[in-house]
């Protein structure tokens, strides 16, 4: 193999599917949908890149990935030096690979793309680092000299993470606090087994370990220390709690059983393993007809851990059409192939129960597209009488989150934008010098490669906060991205 | 892991665990609780901190055997350990800066109100504790809360104190006038009929609510209650309400969710059975007998 290839021989190769288990097979089973590349697929795909001198792919990318260099060193056979590249840039890259919205980041922007189909960088980001997670000891860890500093991080989502490992490796002593058993944040309790496998999170936070870092679990900020106490502990403190405070719909029938919020669905099968159940205690609902309202990620993983779960009929009710779900395109793509039905422009009004207040239905109302709203889509607009009822036992409630004010709450000091989130500045500095934030406790629910960019970015200011190159600035309100 | 010191059985359900907590012993308040998680594969389950002791650094659970959980929790012996405990959890109890406060115990809720009674008597609040159980043998933290007030046992058949409910005796304090504040903690029914007879006098009622929790930071909603007909999540905003403002009947209902569930995880528990995931086997929804029945298509205009 090599990198020698001309543009025209690149141009000639098709792009590559990644093999995937059967619709009918996972839709009953908890097993990644996608298998990965093989070696031989991984390095025709590579080849396709055409090492463009000024990459836009990269420009795509949030936290700008090199994607040229590892594929080049890919396609040289070098997986070792291309897994060290991938790494230098992204430190959670089996994570990103299989979750990043790369329809509209890095792929959206390849020059392949304008003519045909980009290259597979996601895929290929998984590969590497899944060859990378398998051959940790061909990967020497190097660590700078202690330097005495310790630094407190709340919350060990990708954020927390990439932050802890950002410090860690520049001497600091790091020690991470998390409200939950299991550090990982969303991506262990939110994002389902098959399209992230536990283990890769596992793997990670193991990776941190050996490097210094110290978890510890079931300490909540703002209830077992609170944030003053631990600037007074720490040196220098990262806040990275996320956006976890799920939102209802306000409509009649929401305390009835058989109503979940998607984070609580989630959370039983995910973190309490409930699928499992009996031989895990925690239980779930199981229904014939799952009713999911939203179009995001967190509502496809809802509907289609529904399916999982055996329902006959796992529905998605949403109130604008497909083309703008924000949904990753291969999560909605998988979902069909799984038999998930779609209602597009469809709104919940109410939710029905019997005489024992057991949900038996979702009443709704047809919308149409209207005049474009903020976000420049068309805001949907209720047709007058077209209300209908999808009978229905389960009703998840996937509309969204808000920041959890649990931490920030106890402690007034720190300054917060009319949502809740944390205001900082461009350095990622809050209004308390010295407490840093990112993640989507600053920009609402957003999107783990921006969280983790925000841990890296934050990182890099801390570590010249400590070194007194940094001055406290005026915090500024940013635009919220949620 | 936190190791159980001691173990102490209350009455035949009851049992009395203090395990090590450093942390929160030292700085938990009355009213708060903290999530426990005794193994791997367990619930996650709240419970009230009932004591606590910050020179050894333990904390008092006082656990009522209920399902398959509080059954394992309650068959620790000291020298094991708990897994997870986090916490302390919960909004701390409005206390009353002064005057005189009447707690109301039912069953394990006895204990819950032990460290509310506490918290009053540091303060220098008069606390009358009024507590109740089916029989002498079912009456717990007697001694306890004699330290700090006076004490009024019922029991449902007289075998003890006064015959039957705590909320006659309520009612005859509250008759006597100079209630300032009364705070309930016991099974949803008793909870409901203490905020029933204080309602028409206007004496300020807290009540302590034990929906199904999972998190306990506010992060999933699970534990939704409806007070004054707007919803909040208890772990957070509370477990302490405005007993003249919450909707009993909805957290009674919802308390019921799992029920089939937990009858199978116990089943399965004395059976030893060791079933994989054979999820067909388990109980539906309960609303999927009606709703899944018309499995023809969703009726669209
Ligand atoms: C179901 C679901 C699916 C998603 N799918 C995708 C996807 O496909 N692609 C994508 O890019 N993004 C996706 N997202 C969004 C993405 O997961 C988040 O943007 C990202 O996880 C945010 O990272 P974070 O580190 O800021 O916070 P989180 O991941 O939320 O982590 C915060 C951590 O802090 C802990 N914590 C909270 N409060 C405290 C406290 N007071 N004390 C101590 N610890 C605390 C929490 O328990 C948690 O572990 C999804 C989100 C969900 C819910
Ligand atoms: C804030 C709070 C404080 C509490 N303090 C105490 C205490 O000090 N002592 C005590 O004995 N009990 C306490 N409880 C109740 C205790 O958590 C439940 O009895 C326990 O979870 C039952 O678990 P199980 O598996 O043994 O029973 P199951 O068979 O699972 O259920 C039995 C009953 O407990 C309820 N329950 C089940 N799971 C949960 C859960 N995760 N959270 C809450 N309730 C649940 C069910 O509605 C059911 O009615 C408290 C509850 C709350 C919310
Ligand atoms: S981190 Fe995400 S956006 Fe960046 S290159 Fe990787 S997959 Fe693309
Ligand atoms: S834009 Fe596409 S072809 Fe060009 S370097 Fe990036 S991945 Fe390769
Ligand atoms: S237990 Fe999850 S929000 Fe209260």
């Amino acid at each position: 193999m090599s990198g020698k290839l001309s543009t025209r021989e690149r141009l000639s190769i098709p792009r590559q599917r990644i093999p995937e288990q059967p619709p009918e097979a996972r839709a009953s089973n908890f097993a990644e949908v996608n298998l990965g590349f093989t070696e031989q697929l991984a390095l025709l795909e590579a080849q396709r890149c055409l090492q463009c001198k000024d990459p836009k792919c990269v420009r795509g990318c949030p936290v700008g990935v090199n994607i040229p260099r590892f594929l080049q060193l890919l396609t040289e056979g070098k997986v070792a030096e291309a897994a060290q590249s991938l790494l230098c840039d992204n430190a959670l890259p089996a994570v990103t690979g299989r979750v990043c919205p790369q329809e509209t980041q890095c792929e959206a922007e390849c020059v392949r793309a304008a003519k045909g189909e980009p290259v597979a960088i996601g895929y290929l980001e998984r590969y590497v680092a899944d060859w990378a997670r398998t051959h940790a000891e061909r990967l020497p860890i190097e660590k700078a000299p202690p330097t005495g500093k310790r630094i407190a991080i709340v919350g060990s989502g990708p954020s927390g993470l990439t932050a802890a490992g950002e410090l860690a490796r520049r001497g600091h002593e790091v020690t991470i606090y998390e409200a939950l058993h299991k550090p990982g944040g969303v991506l262990v309790y939110g994002i389902p087994e098959f399209r992230l496998p536990k283990k890769i999170v596992e793997q990670e936070v193991e990776r941190l370990r050996r490097l210094g870092v110290r978890i510890e679990c079931n300490v909540v900020i703002g209830r077992t220390w609170t944030l003053p106490e631990l600037r007074a502990r720490f040196d220098a403190v990262y806040i990275a709690n996320g956006a976890g405070l799920p939102l209802f719909l306000n409509i009649p029938g929401e305390n009835l059983k058989g109503v979940y919020s998607a984070n609580e669905y989630l959370t039983r099968v995910n973190l309490m393993a409930a699928w499992q159940f009996p031989r895990n205690d925690t239980p779930v609902l199981h229904g014939q007809r799952v009713a999911v309202i939203g179009g995001g990620n967190v509502a496809l993983d809802a509907v289609r851990t529904a399916r999982r779960l055996g329902a006959q009929e796992a529905m998605i009710v949403y109130r604008r059409t497909k083309a703008e779900m924000p949904a990753r395109a291969e999560e909605i793509h998988h979902a069909e192939d799984e038999g998930v039905r779609f209602h597009f422009l469809t709104a919940p009004v109410e939710i029905l129960g019997n005489e024992k207040r057991w949900v038996t239905g979702l009443k709704c109302i047809r919308m149409e597209p209207g005049a474009p709203d903020e976000t420049g889509r068309a805001r949907p607009v209720p047709v007058p009488g077209s209300e209908f009822v999808l009978p229905c036992d389960i009703v998840v409630v996937a509309i969204g989150t808000r920041a959890n004010p649990l931490l920030t709450s106890t402690c007034p000091e720190l300054k917060l934008n009319r949502w809740g989130n944390i205001v900082v500045d461009e350095n990622g500095m809050t209004s308390l010098p010295g407490v840093f934030a990112g993640g989507d406790i600053v920009r609402g629910a957003a999107t783990v490669i921006l969280a983790m960019g925000d841990g890296k970015r934050a990182a890099q200011a801390i570590d010249a906060w400590l070194r007194g190159e940094l001055k406290p600035a005026e915090a500024q309100t940013p635009a919220p991205t949620g | 892991m936190h190791a159980v010191l001691a173990r102490r059985q209350l009455n035949p359900d009851v049992t009395r665990l203090d395990v090590e907590a450093p942390r929160i012993a030292q700085i938990r308040q009355p009213g708060q609780f903290v999530i426990v998680r005794r193994a791997e594969t367990s619930e996650r389950i709240p419970l009230t901190i009932a004591d606590a002791d910050p020179v050894r650094g333990s904390i008092a659970l006082v656990i009522q055997a209920v399902g398959k959980s509080t059954r394992e929790l309650v068959a620790l012996q000291p020298g094991e350990a708990i897994l997870d405990i986090a916490g302390p959890l919960g909004r701390p109890t409005e206390l009353i800066p002064s005057g005189h406060a009447v707690c109301v115990g039912g069953g394990v809720g006895t204990a819950v109100v032990h460290p509310i009674a506490q918290g009053l008597h540091a303060r220098g609040v008069r606390v009358t504790s009024i507590i109740g159980g089916r029989s002498r043998e079912w009456v717990i933290f007697e001694e306890e809360l004699r330290r700090l007030g006076a004490v009024i046992v019922c029991t449902d058949d007289g075998s003890y104190g006064r015959k039957g409910f705590v909320t006659v005796a309520l009612g005859d304090v509250l008759a006597g006038g100079g209630v300032d504040a009364v705070y309930a903690v016991g099974p949803v029914p008793m909870m409901r009929a203490v905020a029933a007879l204080t309602r028409p006098l206007g004496v300020r009622t807290i009540v302590s609510l034990n929906p199904i929790m999972i998190d306990g930071t506010g992060m999933c909603g699970g534990c939704r209650v409806s007070v004054g007909g707007e919803m909040k999540f208890a772990c957070v905003d509370g477990p302490e309400f405005d007993g003249h403002r919450v909707d009993y009947d909805e957290l009674q209902d919802r308390l019921a969710t799992y029920r089939q569930y937990e009858l199978e995880a116990l089943r399965c528990a004395e059976t030893q059975c060791r079933l994989g995931p054979h999820l067909t086997n388990l109980p539906a929804a309960e609303g999927a007998h009606s709703a899944a029945k018309p499995a023809e298509p969703a009726v669209v205009p």
